[in-house]
Formats: C-alpha cells, sequence, structure tokens
C-alpha cells in the first residue's frame, strides 16, 4: 500500500490492467476520500476505474476492496448497488458474474430501503447471466442465505430473488425455494410478511399449476387474513396474479372466499386496494363471476362509508362496466350500477364527485343515446352545476365522449354558464384549466356558437391580472386561429387585439405584441404585413422600454413571415432606430433581432 | 428486573426554537398554517360502522342505589351496555342513547375508581370487551394528505364524549388497586396491545395521550407482555422509518421509552443495544424529526447515561446520518450533540474526536448562520470546552483553516466575533500550536490545491484511457461476433454474448 506513489507517466495501455500505470492503491483511495461528494464521483464511475484495471485485477483487486468497505453514507452505496448492476463485461463476462455476488449481499442487507431495492434489483438483473449451474453454486445459495438472516432486512430482500431463480434451478432446489418463501410469508415481522405479500403473485407466476394450488392458496389466504392491515392489502394485489393462473372451475373454491372477505375488509385500506383494483380483478376472474360476485361487491364499495373507498370505486365505473360481459351488460349497468352512481353525484365528499366527474362522461359510450339523454343527461347537467370546481372541470374535459353520442347541443345550455362560471374563478389555476379546454371546446360547438357565446370570454382573458392566464389566453387565440382559419381571425380576434395596442395599461400594449407573436404564423403573410406589423411599428415610440423591446422581440418573431420589400424598407429603419435607444435592454434586443434577421 | 417510572419532567417541548424570518411571510404566498387557519376543525370517525342494527338503550338503576349483592351484575350489565357504539358524524341522532350511554360510563368510571372490591374475575372479561368495542377501529384515512403535524390543525375523533369515558375507564381500571395482573393477563393478550399500539396513530392528541398513559400502566403491571410491546413499536418505528414515512404516535411512544430505558437492567442486554442502533439512530432521518426530537434526544442520553460504552456508535450514528440539506434538522442535531457531549466521558470523547470534529468545522463554514452559530456554543459550554482543552493537540488542527478561512469570508458579522473568541480561546489553549498552524495555513492551502489538481489529471487521463479500452472490447467483440457468424451462422442468434475475456 502505497497511498504515496503517483501514477506514473501515460502510456498505451494493453486490453488488460498495467499495475504500473495504476496502482489499486491510488483508486482505492479515490473511492475512499474523505469528501463524499468526490467519493460519490468515484463510485459513479465505477466502471472506468474497472475498464482501467482490466478484468482480472477487476475481480481480484478491486471487487473484494469493495466488498470489505461496505460501510458508508446510503448515497454510496446507492451508486455502488447500481453500478454493479451492469458489471458483468467488466470482470470477464457471464462465466465470472458470479464474482459481483459478494458485494451485492452485503448490500442487499443494509438498513436503507432505497440501497436494498438498488442491490436487488442488480442481483435480479445479473441472474439472467448466470448459467444454470451457476445459479445453482452461487446464486441460490445467496438467495438461502439472505432468507435465514438474522435481521430482517435481508429476509426482506431474499422475497424478490425466488422468482428469478426459481425457473432455472432442478426440481430439488425449487423445493428448498419453495419451503424458504412458505417460511417468509409467516416471519415474525410483518416488514417481511409485506415482502413476501408483495411478491406473492410474482412468485405465483414462474411456479407450475399444481404447486400454485398447494402452495400458493393457502399462502395466499393466510397473508389475506394477516393480522396487519398493511399485509392484508398487498395479498390483494397477489390475488390478480393468482386468479389469472388459475383455471376458471377452481377459481371459486380457491379464491372467492378470500376475495369477497377483503372487499368487506374491516379495514378501509383492504377495501380501497380492492377498489384501485377492480379492473384487474375483474378481467382476471372472468365474466360468470364478475355477474355473481363483483357487480354487488362493486355496489358496496361504491356506497362504503369511507370517502377514500368510495373515490377509489367511482374512479373504475367506466372501466368496469365496459368491461362488462356484453349480454346483459345494459340491465346490469342501468339496475345495479346507475343508482349507486347517481348517489355519487351528491355525495358529501368533493374527491368522490370529482372522481366520478372524470370518468362518468364514459358511460354514454356504453349505454348509447337513449338512455344516456334519458338517466345520464340530467347527472351531468347537476356535475356541471357542483359547488366545487373540479368537478365541473372534469366534465367539461371529457366532453367529447358525449358530442360522438348525443351531441353536444343537448349540453349546450348549462354548459355556457358553467364555462362563464370557471372562466371568472376566483382561483386562477381553474381559470387556466378552462381556457385549456377551450380549443377542444370551439372544436365540438362549432364556430357559430363560439362566436355568440365564448368569444368575448376568450378576449376577457387577455386583460386578466394574472400573467400565466394572459399568455394561457394567447396561445388559446392562436390554437382557435388554426381551427378557424385566417379569415375568422381576421375578422374577429385582430381587430380587438390591435386595438389593445392604444391602452393605457402598458402590461396590455405588451398583450397586444405576445398575441402577433403567437398569431403572425398562423394568419398569414398578407394580414400580419397589412394589418399587425403597421401596428408593431407605431409601437415602437411606445415610452416604456418593457414596450419597446418587446417590440424588438416581436420584430424578430414575425420576421419571417414578412416579405424581404416589407424587411428592408419598414422593419429594418424601426430595428435602427431601437438600436440606439437609451435603454440598455431596447438596444440589446433590437440588435439581437437585426443580426437574427441578417438586417445588418 | 426492570422498573419503570415516568421521567419527573417529562421532555415535551423542543430544546430549539426555530423562527421563520418575517421576510418570508410578506412574499405574496400565503403560508400553509394561514391558508389551514380559515378551514374549520375537522371531525373524522371510522368509528360507527359495524352496527348493522341499532339497538335501543333503556337507562338501568344507579349503581349507587342497588345492594352491594347485585352490584357486580349491575356493572357488567352497564359494561353491556356500553358496547353499543353511536354515530357521532351525525350530531343530532340518537340523542336518547347517547346520553344513557354516558351516564353509565361515567358511573363506570366513578364506581372502578372508588369502590374497593368491585374488580372480581367475571368484571374483567365484559370490561375488557367494552374497552376493545369502543376503542379498537381502523383508523380514518387522513383529510389532508400533506398533513404537517407542526402547522396542521389535526383531525380531531368525532366520538371523543364517548370515546374519552372509555379511555378514562380503562386508566382507572388499571391503576385500580384490586387490579389484578394474573387475571387481567388472560384478556389483555399480545394480540389486545398490538391492537392497541396501531391506534398512537391517531391525529387526535387527546387520545394519544391517555394511550400513552394506559400503555405505559399496562407496560409497568403486565410484565410478560414487556418484551412484546417493546418488539412491536420496534416494528412500527421500523415501518415508520423505511416504510411510510407516517405514524403520528412516535413521541408519545419515545416518552413511554424513555422511562422504559431508564428501568434497564445492567449490562444492557443485546437486544436493547441493537435497538438504540438499529432503530433509535435511524429515527433521526425521519423528516418529521421536529415533532418528536426532543423525546428521542432524551432517549438516547438515557442510554449513554446507563452505559458509557454505547457512546461511540451514537455519535458515530448520528454523524452518518447527518442532515445534508436541511437546516432546520441540522440546528437540531447539533443541539442533540452538545446534550451527548454534556455527559460523555473523556475517554470516549478521545474515540470519537476526530470524525466529531470534522463535522463541527463542516457547521461552522455552513451559509446558514443558525448552523454555524449553533456550532460555535459549543465552546461556550465549560465541559465541551475543557475537553476540548486536554485535546487541543488533535482538534485545533482539524479545525484551524475552516476558522481562519470563515473568519475572512462569512457574510453574518456575528459569526465572525464568535469565530474571534474561538481562535481567541484556542491561542490562550495553547500558543506553539497556533502559531505554527497559522504559518503553515498557506502552505497548507497550497498542497490541497495540488493534490486537487493531481487528483483531476488522474481522472482524466483514466477517462481517455476506459474510452480506448471500450472501444477495444468493442472491436473484438464485434471481430468475434463475425467470427462466429462464419462458422455457425444458424446458431448466432441463441448465442449469449461473447465474453470479454476473449478480447484480452
Amino acid at each position: 500500500f502505497h497511498p504515496a506513489a503517483g501514477p506514473s507517466e501515460p502510456k498505451m495501455a494493453g486490453a488488460d490492467g498495467d499495475d504500473s500505470l495504476y496502482p489499486i492503491a491510488v483508486l482505492i483511495d479515490e473511492l475512499r476520500n474523505e469528501d463524499v461528494q468526490l467519493r460519490l464521483n468515484s463510485i459513479k464511475k465505477l466502471s472506468t476505474i474497472a475498464l482501467a484495471l482490466g478484468v482480472e485485477r477487476t475481480r481480484t483487486e478491486l471487487l473484494p476492496f469493495l466488498t470489505d468497505t461496505i460501510y458508508d453514507e446510503d448515497e454510496v452505496l446507492l451508486a455502488l448497488a447500481e453500478q454493479l448492476g451492469n458489471f458483468t463485461m467488466l470482470v470477464g463476462g457471464p462465466e465470472y458474474v458470479h464474482c459481483l455476488l459478494p458485494p451485492l449481499e452485503s448490500l442487499a442487507t443494509v438498513e436503507e430501503t432505497v440501497v436494498r431495492d438498488k442491490a436487488v434489483e442488480s442481483l435480479r438483473k445479473i441472474s439472467q447471466e448466470h448459467s444454470p449451474v451457476d445459479l445453482e453454486v452461487h446464486f441460490e445459495p445467496l438467495v438461502k442465505r439472505l432468507a435465514s438472516g438474522d435481521w430482517f432486512t435481508s429476509r426482506t430482500s431474499a422475497c424478490g430473488l425466488f422468482s428469478v431463480c426459481y425457473p432455472r434451478v432442478s426440481s430439488t432446489v425449487k423445493a428448498e425455494i419453495r419451503q424458504h418463501f412458505r417460511t417468509l410469508c409467516s416471519d415474525d415481522t410483518p416488514m417481511v410478511r409485506r415482502a413476501a405479500a408483495s411478491k406473492l403473485g410474482e412468485f405465483a407466476k414462474v411456479l407450475e399449476l399444481d404447486y400454485v394450488k398447494s402452495d400458493i392458496i393457502p399462502l395466499f389466504t393466510a397473508l389475506a387474513s394477516d393480522e396487519q392491515d398493511s399485509v392484508r392489502l398487498l395479498a390483494v394485489e397477489a390475488c390478480v396474479s393468482i386468479a389469472t393462473l388459475l383455471p376458471q372451475e377452481d377459481l371459486e373454491t380457491l379464491v372467492m372466499p378470500t376475495l369477497r372477505q377483503a372487499a368487506e375488509d374491516k379495514s378501509w385500506r383492504v377495501r380501497y386496494m380492492v377498489a384501485d383494483k377492480f379492473s384487474e380483478l375483474q378481467k382476471a376472474v372472468g365474466p360468470e363471476i364478475t355477474k355473481n360476485d363483483l357487480v354487488p361487491a362493486f355496489q358496496n364499495l361504491l356506497k362504503d362509508c369511507e370517502a377514500e373507498v368510495r373515490a377509489a370505486a367511482a374512479n373504475k365505473v367506466k372501466e368496469f362496466c365496459e368491461n362488462l360481459p356484453e349480454d346483459g351488460r345494459e340491465t346490469i349497468i342501468m339496475t345495479h350500477i346507475l343508482p349507486c352512481v347517481k348517489e355519487l353525484v351528491s355525495d358529501t365528499n368533493q374527491h368522490v364527485k370529482s372522481a366520478l366527474a372524470s370518468v362518468i362522461m364514459g358511460l354514454s359510450t356504453i349505454l348509447g343515446k337513449d338512455n344516456t339523454i334519458e338517466h345520464l343527461l340530467p347527472l351531468f347537467l347537476a356535475q356541471l352545476k357542483d359547488e366545487c370546481p373540479e368537478v365541473r372541470l372534469n366534465i367539461i374535459s371529457n366532453l367529447d365522449c358525449v358530442n360522438e353520442v348525443i351531441g353536444i347541443r343537448q349540453l349546450s345550455q348549462s354548459l355556457l354558464p358553467a364555462i362563464v362560471e370557471l372562466a371568472e374563478d376566483a382561483k386562477w389555476r381553474v381559470r387556466l384549466a378552462i381556457i385549456e379546454y377551450m380549443p377542444l371546446l370551439a372544436g365540438q360547438l362549432g364556430v357559430e356558437f363560439f362566436d355568440e357565446k365564448l368569444n368575448s370570454l376568450c378576449m376577457a382573458w387577455l386583460v386578466d391580472h394574472v400573467y400565466a392566464i394572459r399568455e394561457a389566453a394567447t396561445c388559446n387565440l392562436m390554437k382557435l386561429v388554426e381551427k378557424f382559419g385566417a379569415e375568422w381571425a381576421q375578422n374577429t380576434i385582430v381587430p380587438k387585439v390591435l386595438g389593445m395596442a392604444n391602452d393605457p395599461n402598458y402590461l396590455h400594449r405588451m398583450t397586444t405584441l405576445f398575441c402577433i407573436n403567437a398569431l403572425s404564423e398562423a394568419c398569414g403573410q398578407e394580414i400580419t404585413t397589412k394589418h399587425m406589423l403597421p401596428v408593431v411599428l407605431k409601437m415602437s415610440n411606445d415610452q416604456v422600454a418593457n414596450v419597446r423591446f418587446n417590440v424588438a422581440k416581436c420584430l424578430q418573431k414575425i420576421g419571417p413571415v414578412l416579405d424581404n420589400n416589407a424587411l428592408q424598407t419598414e422593419v429594418k429603419p424601426v430595428l435602427e432606430k431601437l438600436a440606439a435607444d437609451q435603454d440598455m435592454d431596447v438596444k440589446y434586443f433590437a440588435q439581437e433581432a437585426i443580426s437574427v434577421l441578417a438586417l445588418a | 428486573m426492570e422498573n419503570t417510572k415516568l421521567p419527573p419532567s417529562s421532555p415535551t417541548s423542543p430544546t430549539t426554537g426555530f423562527s421563520v424570518p418575517t421576510a418570508e411571510k410578506i412574499d405574496g404566498f400565503p403560508r400553509r398554517s394561514m391558508r389551514r387557519a380559515r378551514q374549520r376543525r375537522s371531525h373524522s370517525s371510522s368509528q360507527f360502522r359495524y352496527q348493522s342494527s341499532q339497538i335501543e338503550l333503556t337507562p338501568l338503576p344507579l349503581l349507587k342505589d342497588v345492594p352491594s349483592a347485585e352490584l357486580h351484575d349491575l356493572f357488567c350489565q352497564k359494561l353491556q351496555q356500553c358496547c353499543v357504539l353511536f354515530d357521532f358524524l351525525d350530531c343530532v341522532a340518537d340523542l336518547k342513547g347517547k346520553e344513557i350511554k354516558r351516564a353509565a360510563l361515567n358511573e363506570l368510571v366513578e364506581t372502578v375508581a372508588t369502590t374497593r372490591g368491585i374488580l372480581i374475575e367475571p368484571v374483567y372479561p365484559e370490561a375488557i370487551k367494552m374497552i376493545s368495542v369502543n376503542i379498537f377501529r381502523t383508523l380514518p384515512p387522513t383529510e389532508n394528505a400533506e398533513f404537517d403535524p407542526e402547522e396542521d390543525e389535526p383531525t380531531l375523533e368525532a366520538a371523543w364524549p364517548h370515546l374519552q369515558l372509555v379511555y378514562e375507564f380503562f386508566l382507572r381500571f388499571v391503576e385500580c388497586p384490586d387490579f389484578q395482573p394474573s387475571v387481567a393477563k388472560r384478556y389483555l393478550d399480545q394480540k389486545f396491545v398490538l391492537q392497541l399500539l396501531e391506534l398512537f396513530d391517531t391525529e387526535d392528541p387527546r387520545e394519544r395521550e391517555y394511550l400513552k398513559t394506559i400503555l405505559h400502566r399496562v407496560y409497568g403491571k403486565l410484565l410478560g407482555l414487556r418484551a412484546y410491546i417493546r418488539k412491536q413499536i420496534n416494528n412500527i418505528f421500523l415501518r415508520f422509518i423505511y416504510e411510510t414515512e407516517h405514524f403520528n404516535g412516535v413521541a408519545e411512544l419515545l416518552e413511554i421509552l424513555g422511562s422504559i430505558i431508564n428501568g434497564f437492567a445492567l449490562p444492557l442486554k443485546s437486544e436493547h443495544k441493537q435497538f438504540l442502533v438499529r432503530v433509535l439512530i435511524p429515527l433521526h432521518t425521519a423528516k418529521s424529526l421536529s415533532v418528536f426530537h426532543a423525546q428521542l434526544a432524551y432517549c438516547v442520553v438515557q442510554f449513554m447515561e446507563k452505559d458509557a460504552t454505547v457512546t461511540e456508535y451514537i455519535i458515530r450514528g448520528l454523524l452518518k446520518y447527518w442532515p445534508k440539506t436541511c437546516t432546520q434538522k441540522e440546528v437540531m442535531f447539533l443541539g442533540e450533540m452538545e446534550e451527548i457531549l454534556d455527559v460523555i466521558e473523556p475517554t470516549q470523547f478521545q474515540r470519537v474526536q476526530e470524525q466529531l470534529f470534522k463535522q463541527i468545522s463542516a457547521c461552522i463554514s455552513s451559509p446558514h448562520f443558525q448552523v454555524a452559530e449553533r456550532a460555535l456554543y459549543f465552546w461556550n459550554n465549560e465541559y465541551i470546552l475543557s475537553l476540548i482543552e486536554e485535546n487541543c493537540h488533535i482538534i485545533l488542527p482539524l479545525v484551524f483553516a475552516t476558522l481562519y478561512r470563515v473568519s475572512k469570508e462569512h457574510w453574518n458579522q456575528m459569526i465572525v466575533s464568535l469565530i474571534y473568541n474561538v481562535l481567541k480561546t484556542f491561542m490562550e489553549m495553547n500558543s506553539t500550536l497556533f502559531d505554527d498552524l497559522t504559518s503553515s495555513y498557506k502552505v497548507e492551502k497550497q498542497k490541497e490545491l495540488k493534490r486537487e489538481r493531481e487528483r483531476q489529471e488522474l481522472w482524466g487521463r483514466l477517462e481517455s484511457d476506459s474510452q480506448r479500452r471500450l472501444q477495444l472490447m468493442e472491436e473484438a467483440s464485434l471481430n468475434l461476433r463475425n467470427l462466429q457468424e462464419h462458422q455457425t451462422p444458424r446458431h448466432i442468434h441463441t448465442q449469449p454474448e461473447p465474453s470479454s475475456t476473449k478480447t484480452a
């Protein structure tokens, strides 16, 4: 160990490491640097070091050092765990990949979750690079050691490794792995049981069907009735995978009792999980069980006493209805689901209503025109009048579904007051959200309706007192012009925009410039040259410097739309004048415009 | 034998105050606290769920009016009556029933507190059942997902009018002189304790206060449950640290542990040391440390006072988890470190002084003046100062460069003058060393710069070299692939990636 020995002169190195070139001690000094940040940087470039050392010295010198000195800041360990997952080539390819196991094994036992998870991720990755023999000789013993570790962290990590080695080992070893998994599922600490429960579905997928029935099902049942709700709710997730694996005739006896129990669990967290996974569960158990079991369960979730659960279920209403078997779908929805939905429209909790509002419009495509008009329309209208702006917004943002089925005219009478109210909401984020739907609404409502009812709103936003709204309004105008065309723009909005150039408020005058920036391209050369350019040029005499330098920026922006004649005879003189302005910023932007437009 | 008693004054007030500079409040963005203040206090309850059909309560005779022979029967009847739950979210529902239950609970509380001989064996299962039915419930989801215990109003339990009396009864029941642990342990079992511990997550501080006192009594009286209670508290903490970062009752549980640690027998069992190193120290990493820091620091110091040999673990642990970006937490860590140093043994101090003073000097150079100030205050502590003096030859070289540099650079005048005081103290302690360090300061700086240059050169060479090697490797593997394609063209897609060893 010669810390003082510096690296010698660089010279061409062969494919393998050169001892004199990079003494391991110097490199290790870097990995040990007192400054955490430097240490971290070194670890992040571990592959560089390994490349410099060559594969053999990486195996014999670098990896033992890394294995021995695993006590560091979690951040450094995290970087190390990640690096080692990509190290196979650097230690000499798949036949040597097992050299990486010792340091990763230590990392898989540390306390900090992110480090451990990353180590497990890397182990899973390199497990694929092990030959079947190496997997049994090196990898599987590691999994066993972790699974029987003293402290909960190593057992937790083991849970994530069973499924990657199971498919590629002999049947004796398979039996051992199953045994270890069983043990961890009934571990003393809830942390390990949670880890096992979260990997139950993944493990079930790699097991032979007979073992799914004989091993996984009892574990599933046990975890689903664990004393801690945090374990039980993870079993619900596994339920989806398990149900997919089993033949239909076994579902009733092996899975359904547990699922029914979960849907009525006394902990809202478990019921929430059921609601959240409802579509997946529905697909996994198939149409028959859905009709007999899941429909009533879903009704209960929609009526749950906890708002959290109702909101999760409300979110699934559309998907659930969509996936119902086609024969009898309409009847089920009309008789079982719709009554619950009606109640949710006037729920006491705004999250529930807003979750419903984000999907309820989707029902119209499923139920068809007549049902929509008779049953859904009143609900839409009620939600459009809801006190909570988020509910109204969610309805408006999904109008396209209804448009396809019944046309938007049915709604327009109620739509208008709702839009107007949102457009004037005291919260600027609400105003912003409704602006973003304007182009969509304009497309669906048509140009006449728009001109008559909404145009004035769009113009009013241009003088909003919040900049973000004025900016969004500008952008909105551009999208409207793209939709309705240049002629429409010239007749309706351009005069109003240009009119603001004489406003006493300089912020409004600047809005004119911002609008021109946004509109010139969509409006085309003629309108830009004839109508917009004169206004811009005139504003170059504005007394506020901010307006003047925005004139320069604006000219730079609309320059490409103009023809050369206009540029030379009209734009150039003005920019030259601005380039000699008293104000530093005006000068700067004028000069920039001159050089960008190549007018110098 | 462990004995437990509550510390004379429970540590509830944080040791260090942290006030937000007023400038932050007038920046145009309303602070969360102001926004919250406008909201009404919210009430929530998951208690009322399992009652399918509501039973109508009829008032029973008063306990004090019956002959003593019938007392126990009536007592049990009242306990059964109190198992009926009411909907408190609907405040006008079944007012009569609520009143009957309230009166019954009041009577039960009074009787168990004043009537000797009331706790005969058949009463235990009825009492525990009544308590379980009332208090055990899945806590409702928090109404505010980003609930900040320091800023936000907690959601209060709506059923508190009854719940409080049930807790009061539970407390009097356990504290009753007639209470027989040997009988109670049949009903107050592990499952019961586990559910009791889960309740500590309640947002309602009134409920947590009752739970704290009750659990403490249970721990004191039911010896068979002690190890189990400690283990489950461990699990709750570990889940809090590594999984959810959310649990409302950490401070209360720590307060109980503070007195439990106080009663640990010596020498410390390895289970207890493990608890210190793997649970208490990592608790310092929590985002919401400020909520329970006082209680945590109390526990840590308790451990040190029990057994000085754990000092090194504690200090190294704190240094490992030292906050990187949160200055508010850094100030708390410094406060705790001072509490620790206040009771440290000189030999223990010497084992950690180097690492410790590297961190302290990093704190001194913090641009946040409260951090620098808190670190410099260590020199105002007489005991710490005496430790520094004894080890001046080691500590001074560690901090000198920082003190020297910061005294010239810091933006805050108060910090600069504090540093001058510290430098003066050092000069008085060991003037020769001080002069040596002053004269070699520039040389050291140069050396440091040189080392940094060398480092960069090393990395520059390493990188260009690796690039070349990488190219060689890729070319070689390409050649190998070409070769294989010519030899066994049909198997090429099933071949594993050519290994790099063959390129050597």
